[in-house]
This record gives C-alpha cells, sequence and structure tokens, in this order.
C-alpha cells in the first residue's frame, strides 16, 4: 500500500451560489501519495474540512474513469490541468511535486453560470444537442445492420468524432467561450454516416442557431481547444462544419 | 411453492413473446396524450424507454442525478455488447445465445424472459445503428464482432472500449430529440427520494431538486425505475461515484420486492487497489482476454519482474484448468480462480493481490499476421512485436492509456496486474414477465431489476438487457397496463398520499442534517464497504454472514447516532445526498447478507465456501434453490422471504462445466 508523503497548498475558488460572489481560498493538505487522482486528494481535502466542521468542496465528477465528462476543474490556469488528453478525474498527483502551489478554479464561461464552488451548468450543451444532434428514427423497423455497409475508415472517423465526453474544456479554455469544437464534433460525427445524410444541412444550421442563442462566443480559430480537448477532438470537424454550415446556405429549401 | 406470479404467458418458449405482442391491448394514439409516465434514470434503460415512450405518444418525465442525462454511469461501459446476429456464421443463434445466458447465469434466471432478451437482442444493434452509433467495422464495411467470457462465438459488437459510451448517446440523442420536441420532460439534477402510492398504484415519485434542495411532488399515471445497480454498497467497485440503490429501496419500503439481493458479480479485470486513499476500482474490459493469457509464476512468493520468469516457470491457470474455454471461462469462474491462486501465495505486485494479464503471445502473432500481409513472410520479433503492437493499440488503445495513467507502468511493454473487484448486481427489485415489480404501476428496467442474469452475468449482456427493456420490451409491457388507466385523470399533486409520502422524504433529510455528530458519510460508508467484501464478497460463509449482519446492525444504530452532515438542506449539499444513499446501503447490506444465508448453495456469484465441489466449483443445489428469493421489507429493518420457483422447460439443468 502506498502512503503519500507529498505536502501542497491548494487554492480553490469557493462560491456559495451563483447569487453570491466568489474567492479563492487557502488550503493545505499533507501526507498525499503520487498514486491518488486529483479527485481523491479533494476527497482528503474534504474529510479535512468535514471534520473540522467546515463545508466540504463542491465539484462535479462521477465516473472517474474519464469517460462522463463531469469532472471540470481548471488547475493552475488548464482545464483538467497540467496533462495532455486527461480529465481531472484521470490526472494523477504523480503530476505534481511535493511543496506546490495549485490554483483551482470552476470553467469560466458566460454560457457555464457557475453553481457552488467549482460546480458549473453545463446544460446548455444538452440544448444544443436538442435542436439537431441527432438522427431522427423512431424505435423498431429499423433495417439489418449490415445492409448499410459503411467504409471502415469512415466509421473510424465518425467514431473519433463521437468520442467528444461534453465535458466543456473547450469552451472553458477558449478565450470566446466559444463551443464549436464540441458541437463540431457531433455535426461531423453524423455528417460522416450515410444515417446522417437526410438532415446533414438542417441539423448544421439548427445546432449552430441554438449554440448562438445560448450564448457562446465566436470561434477565431485559435486552436486552445483542441490543445485542451481531454480526448483530442480534432479542429478539423469545425472545418468539416464550417464547410456544411455554408454549403447549407445554398441547398435548396427542401432539401433542408 | 411460488407465492408470486410471474405472469409469463402461456405456449412455447419460442413462441411466446410474438404472441404477446400481437395480443397485448393497445392505448389509442389520443389517450396516450393524456396518459404520463415518470421515468427515474437516463442510462440506457432509462434513456431508451423515456425516447421510446415518448415517440409512442406518451407524456414522458425523465429525472436523472447528473447535470445531464449523457453522463448516466452507462456512459462508462467498455467492452460490447451481444447480439445474435451470427454475423461471423461461427453457429450463434437465438436459442445459443438464450442457452448461453442461462447456463451463464447458473441455472437462475427465467428463461422466459431470457429468451426474449435473445430474441430482441439483434433488433438493437439495427436500432442503434440507424442512430448513428459508430460501433467497429471491418475492411469490407461490415460490423465487427468479438468475444467475450462465457461463449464460443464472436457476437459481441463493439466501439473500441468506448461501448456504453457511444450506445448511451445514440439513446441520448433519441431523447434529447424528445425533450427538443417537447414530448419529453427532462428533470436533471434531480434525485427520486420516494414513491406515492394511491389505492395500491405507483402514482408519482417525490424528487429533490438538488441544485436548490426544493422537494417536489410529480404525478405518474405509472412510474418505471431505471435506476441502475448497487455494487457501490462496497465502497470500492468499478461502479461510478454516483450509482445508488436509493430509488429501488424506496420502492422496496413502499411494498416492492427486492429479489437476489446476494447476487454480485466480482469482475475479474480490475486494476488492483493501490491505497486507503482508493475511492473507486477501474476496469479492464473483459475483452482483453480475448487477446491476453493469464497467469501467475509457478513458484510461491516469486520478486522476478514479469520478463525475467521464462515460460516453463509461468502458471497459466486457467487454460490448464478450463482447457474448453481457456482464458474465456465465464467471470464468476476467473475471479475466483485469481483469488485462490493468490490466497495459495501466487499473486504478484507489492500487494500480491493480483495476477498478471499478458498481451504478447498475441501481439505477436497479429505483428506476424500484418508483416505477411505487407509481403514479409518471415519477420523478426522485433518487427512482430512493433506490428502487433499497432494492432492492439487500435483495438483497445483507450484501456492501455487508462492503465498507464492509473498504475504510472506501460502496459504494452509488461503484463498487466488485475486483480477482481465489484462489478454489477445481479439483484434488484423483483418484476413480472411485463418488467412490473409487485407495486402496481411500478416497473423496474436495467441493472435494477433482478431479471435475465440469474446468479451471474456473462459479459456484453448489461447493455443488452438494458436497451432490450427500454427500446423493446416495456413499450408493449406498460401498454397492457395503462390500457386499463386510460379513464385516469391526472391525481393532484395536493392528494394526501402526495403529502405524506413528501413528508417522509423531508423527515429523512431534516433528520440527516440534525445528528450532527462526529463521522463523516464516506466514514460510514467505507466501514460498510469492508464487511460486505470481507464477508459476503467473493466467497461467504454462514459464520462471516451472522458476523456481518449483526455488525451492520451496530453500524447503522452509530450512523444514525453520529454521522456529521454539514451544510443545511435548501441548497446544493453533496454530502447530505451522500448520507441518504448511504443509510440506504447500510439497510441494503443487511438483506444481502441475509440473502447470503439463506441460500445454502453456491451459485454463480454467491459462492458459500461450505457448497463446492473437491475441484473448488460451484455446487448448486437445484432440488431447495432452484427460486428466486424475494424479500419484502417490513416494519423496522425486517425482511420476510417469498420464492419464485424457476423452471426450466427448455433447457437441461446440468452442473455447469467449462472443461
Ligand atoms: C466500468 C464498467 C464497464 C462495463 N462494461 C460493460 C460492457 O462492456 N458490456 C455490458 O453489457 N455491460 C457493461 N457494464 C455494465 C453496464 O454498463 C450497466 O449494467 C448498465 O449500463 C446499467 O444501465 P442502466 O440504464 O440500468 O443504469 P445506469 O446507466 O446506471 O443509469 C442509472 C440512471 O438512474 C439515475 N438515477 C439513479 N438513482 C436515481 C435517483 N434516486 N433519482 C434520480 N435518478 C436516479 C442516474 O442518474 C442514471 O441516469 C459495465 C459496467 C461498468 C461499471
Ligand atoms: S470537444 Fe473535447 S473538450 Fe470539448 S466537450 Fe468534447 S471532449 Fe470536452
Ligand atoms: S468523473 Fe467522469 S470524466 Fe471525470
Amino acid at each position: 500500500m502506498s502512503t503519500g508523503n507529498m505536502n501542497l497548498t491548494l487554492k480553490v475558488w469557493r462560491q456559495k451560489n451563483n447569487k453570491t460572489k466568489g474567492a479563492l481560498v487557502d488550503y493545505k493538505v499533507s501526507d498525499i501519495s503520487p498514486d491518488m487522482s486529483f479527485l481523491e486528494m479533494f476527497d482528503v481535502l474534504n474529510e479535512q474540512l468535514i471534520n473540522k466542521g467546515e463545508e466540504p468542496i463542491v465539484f462535479d465528477h462521477d465516473c472517474r474513469e474519464g469517460i462522463c465528462g463531469m469532472c471540470s476543474m481548471f488547475i493552475n490556469g488548464r482545464p483538467h490541468g497540467p496533462k495532455d488528453l486527461v480529465t481531472t478525474c484521470q490526472l494523477h498527483m504523480r503530476s505534481f511535486k511535493d511543496g506546490d502551489t495549485i490554483v483551482v478554479e470552476p470553467w469560466r464561461a458566460k454560457a457555464f453560470p457557475v453553481i457552488k464552488d467549482l460546480t458549473v451548468d453545463r446544460t446548455a450543451f444538452d440544448r444544443v444537442i436538442a435542436a439537431g444532434g441527432f438522427i431522427s428514427v423512431n424505435t423498431g423497423n429499423a433495417q439489418d445492420a449490415n445492409n448499410l455497409p459503411i467504409p471502415k475508415i469512415q466509421a473510424d472517423a465518425a467514431f473519433e468524432a463521437a468520442a467528444c465526453i461534453g465535458c466543456g474544456a473547450c469552451v472553458a479554455t477558449c478565450k470566446n467561450a466559444s463551443a464549436m469544437l464540441f458541437v463540431s464534433a457531433k455535426v461531423s460525427q453524423l455528417a460522416q454516416l450515410p444515417q446522417g445524410q437526410p438532415e446533414r444541412y438542417r441539423r448544421v444550421q439548427s445546432m449552430v442557431a441554438q449554440m448562438d442563442a445560448e450564448g457562446f462566443g465566436n470561434c477565431t480559430n485559435t486552436g486552445a481547444c483542441e490543445a485542451e480537448c481531454p480526448k483530442g477532438i480534432s479542429l478539423e470537424n469545425i472545418a468539416r462544419m464550417n464547410r456544411d454550415f455554408y454549403s447549407a446556405k445554398f441547398v435548396s429549401e427542401e432539401d433542408i | 411453492m411460488s407465492d408470486l406470479n410471474s405472469n409469463i404467458p402461456e405456449g412455447e418458449l419460442t413462441t411466446k413473446w410474438t404472441k404477446y405482442k400481437s395480443s397485448v391491448p393497445l392505448v389509442n394514439p389520443s389517450n396516450k396524450r393524456t396518459i404520463e409516465v415518470i421515468i427515474v434514470g437516463s442510462g440506457l434503460a432509462g434513456a431508451s424507454a423515456a425516447a421510446t415512450l415518448a415517440e409512442m405518444g406518451y407524456k414522458v418525465k425523465c429525472f436523472c442525478f447528473q447535470d445531464s442525462p449523457r453522463r448516466a454511469h452507462s456512459i462508462a461501459a467498455q467492452g460490447g455488447i451481444n447480439a445474435a446476429k451470427n454475423y461471423q456464421n461461427d453457429g450463434d443463434s437465438v436459442y445459443r445465445l438464450f442457452y448461453d445466458t442461462i447456463k451463464g447465469g447458473d441455472y437462475r434466471a427465467r428463461e422466459a424472459n431470457v429468451h426474449r432478451l435473445a430474441e430482441v437482442s439483434a433488433n438493437i444493434i439495427d436500432q442503434c445503428v440507424a442512430q448513428g452509433v459508430p460501433l467497429a467495422r471491418e475492411y469490407g464495411g461490415l460490423l465487427d464482432n468479438r468475444s467475450f467470457g462465457g461463449t464460443q462465438v464472436q457476437r459481441t459488437f463493439y466501439a473500441a472500449g468506448q461501448t456504453g459510451q457511444q450506445l448511451l448517446l445514440g439513446a441520448y440523442s433519441a431523447l434529447e430529440r424528445q425533450i427538443g420536441m417537447g414530448k419529453v420532460e427532462m428533470f436533471t439534477r434531480h434525485e427520486m427520494l420516494e414513491v406515492v402510492k394511491i389505492d395500491g398504484k405507483a402514482r408519482g415519485i417525490i424528487a429533490r431538486n438538488l441544485i436548490t434542495g426544493e422537494i417536489e411532488r410529480h404525478f405518474g399515471h405509472a412510474v418505471v425505475l431505471g435506476t441502475g445497480g448497487y455494487g457501490n454498497v462496497f465502497y470500492l467497485s468499478t461502479n461510478a461515484m454516483g450509482s445508488n440503490v436509493t430509488a429501488a429501496w424506496k420502492a422496496h419500503k413502499q411494498g416492492a420486492y427486492f429479489a437476489n439481493p446476494c447476487y454480485t458479480q466480482i469482475h475479474p479485470t480490475c486494476i488492483p487497489v493501490s491505497g486507503d486513499h482508493q475511492s473507486k476500482l477501474t476496469l479492464m474490459s473483459e475483452s482483453l482476454r480475448n487477446d491476453g493469457r493469464i497467469w501467475v509464476p509457478k513458484k510461491k512468493d516469486d520478486l522476478r519482474k514479469a520478463s525475467e520468469i521464462p515460460e516453463d516457470e509461468r502458471d497459466y491457470y486457467l487454460e490448464r484448468r478450463y482447457p474448453a474455454f481457456g482464458n474465456l471461462v465465464p467471470r464468476d469462474v476467473a475471479s475466483r480462480a485469481a483469488k485462490e491462486r493468490c490466497d495459495a501465495g501466487y499473486g504478484v505486485g507489492a500487494s500480491k493481490l493480483a495476477v498478471y494479464l499478458d498481451f504478447k503471445a498475441n501481439t505477436e502473432r497479429y505483428g506476424r499476421i500484418e508483416a505477411a500481409k505487407a509481403g514479409n513472410h518471415n519477420p523478426d520479433k522485433e518487427t512482430c512485436m512493433r506490428l502487433g503492437t499497432e494492432v492492439i493499440k487500435a483495438k483497445y488503445g483507450n484501456l492501455f492509456d487508462m492503465y498507464a495513467q492509473i498504475t504510472g507502468e506501460n502496459p504494452y511493454e509488461t503484463p498487466m496486474r488485475i486483480y477482481p473487484a465489484v462489478h454489477y448486481t445481479m439483484g434488484g427489485l423483483w418484476v413480472d414477465y411485463n418488467l412490473m415489480t409487485n407495486v402496481p404501476g411500478l416497473y423496474c428496467t436495467g441493472e435494477a431489476n433482478f431479471s435475465d442474469h440469474g446468479a451471474n452475468r456473462l459479459g456484453a449482456s448489461a447493455l443488452m438487457q438494458g436497451l432490450a427493456d427500454g427500446y423493446f420490451v416495456l413499450p408493449y409491457t406498460i401498454g397492457a397496463y395503462l390500457s386499463k388507466e386510460i379513464s385516469v385523470k391526472a391525481i393532484p399533486t395536493d392528494h394526501p398520499a402526495f403529502v405524506e409520502a413528501e413528508a417522509r422524504a423531508k423527515g429523512i433529510l431534516d433528520t440527516l442534517i440534525n445528528i450532527k455528530g462526529t463521522k463523516s458519510v464516506d466514514h460510514f460508508h467505507k466501514r460498510l464497504g469492508h464487511i460486505m467484501w470481507e464477508k459476503c464478497g467473493m466467497a461467504r460463509n454462514e459464520k462471516g454472514l451472522k458476523e456481518a449482519i449483526e455488525e451492520i446492525r451496530a453500524l447503522r444504530a452509530e450512523f444514525w447516532r453520529d454521522v456529521r452532515v454539514p451544510g443545511s438542506v435548501d441548497e446544493l449539499n453533496t454530502e447530505l445526498e451522500k448520507a441518504g444513499r448511504v443509510a440506504d446501503f447500510i439497510e441494503l447490506g443487511e438483506l444481502m447478507c441475509i440473502d447470503a444465508l439463506n441460500r445454502n448453495e453456491s451459485c454463480g456469484g454467491h459462492f458459500r465456501e461450505e457448497y463446492q465441489t473437491e475441484e473448488g466449483e460451484a455446487l448448486r443445489d437445484d432440488e431447495h434453490y432452484a427460486y428466486v428469493a424475494a424479500w419484502e421489507f417490513k416494519e423496522g429493518v425486517n425482511f420476510e422471504l417469498h420464492k419464485e420457483e424457476l423452471k426450466f422447460e427448455n433447457i437441461k439443468v446440468a452442473q455447469r462445466s467449462y472443461k
């Protein structure tokens, strides 16, 4: 069993709710093991706070396997912390050094209001999907799956785009708080599949309209989203989505 | 012996479901618009049901405690989903899937349900592909399959190591489509705390808005629970942190029977525990056993590195003990075999509680094939390993990355260390063939119900069951009930039953906040988990179970006396949420031990040390225990046993052998 010996100073954003102001508060944690995940380190801190009669720090998390997209923290100025291609729950303390000071803040974006401490409201993403991020097919009576062969390369490309976990790091890190990477991932997954064709142009238009209505900013192609995305979603998706979005303007109304 | 009616339709096994579907009463479209259905849960079971019922025209309200339905625990499933498509032409059929599932479950599942599951399995794949779910494909453009434990055919469909994610996103997008059209009202960050019963029927729920703490009343003509499994009763498990039993437990307290609670699946391939800080265990998908060989050193306490142990000093114990299935024996068998080796002193790694999962042989084999494809028929070992690693990377890359991330070791170079961990719970609310509990109007689907898997679930079958229930079964069976409810007008939520249920829920929250004790919720949860793992885990015996029951009772008393829940009830309070869940886990833990103690036999995931064959295999007692144990909750915390006899008319019950 590993016992830890790292001592750290944390500066954590505390905010009671979205009507009050927040501030960074200093905490010390000791005996941290390098095998702990960042969230397990937070569990240790919370246990300390509860024992002292204080309120624990609220943060979102669920699977702790890097797949549900729920965990969301800005760590030393980077979403999900210093390592590439991992979520906060998959970030381990061996990525830090004894004596480090670590600043932890919530996602920052107008479309993601803070709920409490490090927890923000990301339901805007769901509304973007509800606006068109699907294939309109009711249950039952689908044709045999192998009646629709899809070249492996195309299926793999769709899969890569589909790997987005909806965590919102792309929005949080973007200076314009743009949701382009997230939206383009879904648009491009479905646009690359034969099943996605009938609604292809309508889909991109409605999703973009909803994205704008939610208050996400514009994309200025800085690429911070791609750099910080824990799932390596590629900027190519944005290019693909832009192409579809502009093509949609030239597609006749009946085809949309 | 049965005092429970499972409502299995009459007739031939293979035609029961078809006949049922064509004779079940229907609800006409204009009536559907006035009928409201509450669905708690947005995992595969909940989301697929909510989307489908809304498509059919019902008014649906769907609840989940996460911030988005897309984050339900189903998202984490890695390996795959079974379906009897026989795309590989290796002899698969509906009957074979049915047979494998019944045998895999150690003859403790209901034939009619399992057959229906096998029948609809193929439609699931069609439905998902139509939704744009990017399942793995071969170069020819057709769907690819792989093997999972407990079967000798390749019937598992997958999307790299992210099958659950892709299937859930498919169901989620169908759900969001209905939300967008206003046909489903979605309540995220809401936790169901009570079932409301009026005249004996389920008519609504009480839920807490987790952001504001407000308690809400919701009416429904019927209520469906698709709230997932309760493996977190063990504290350490592969489940998501929020997975809990509360919804099912509260329903249980309102009269719904809880069936086979002691059946816990221990998954053989998880990353071993590294320290006391650990909050959860991480699975390495069973599909890895497809390409990995499991071994331990032949010598006790061998301190050499894996690479320094030569072939003939390795014990490939699964291949040795089970030549027919080898590394692909079912999970209960593989888990017990690993424990046996470790208990006997052959474990590896710092804790000695681990065995090796080694990909070297297959990596080399794949490399050789790749080299041959490129025209090199005499590749050296290094070339094979390099090319083979690429193949392995394509198949399991994300799992290997996850392993490296968690352990700090490179699994491409040294074998993975794995150990069994709590994974899935086969027990759950008792339901009949219609997926209805014994409380009229209260349904239960997916992992939260007990049906279909018996005493052990075969890999890749939970995703199949969740989607079968939600897309293809419930939409028919719930109609049978609702067709008789069309004249019932929406019941106003100031009805006394709602008031009373709300008071119950509030009472618990207030009590928890006001205890102001000295120990955190996690403190109690960890202690409960420890008792459960030690005494009701991979192996159980009478003495340990009796002790565990006493210990859990004492723990329950201490919890209600000394738990500390900071903050207040009228705000986002994650400690309060956890406290309610742990309170329910403590009661459930006791019932699990009582159930395990009652079942004087070994079967599947329930291994009573007193009942084993000479070779250490599970020894069933079909004469006395071929029943579903359905427990009724009684005043205080007491339980009464009801039995549903299991009849095997189409399968010959036999000693399970994978040799
Ligand atoms: C790591 C891992 C890997 C797995 N891999 C596979 C695999 O490869 N193949 C396979 O077949 N199976 C696999 N399984 C099992 C499978 O994923 C689950 O059994 C299945 O997804 C459960 O689906 P469900 O819809 O029943 O429940 P869940 O997906 O757990 O959904 C539960 C839902 O209920 C909601 N909920 C719960 N309680 C409440 C409440 N009180 N109030 C409101 N909402 C509530 C939650 O918010 C959630 O939406 C795996 C499981 C794990 C843990
Ligand atoms: S694109 Fe990447 S960063 Fe953005 S939500 Fe998806 S996974 Fe997260
Ligand atoms: S908790 Fe699920 S991705 Fe981090």
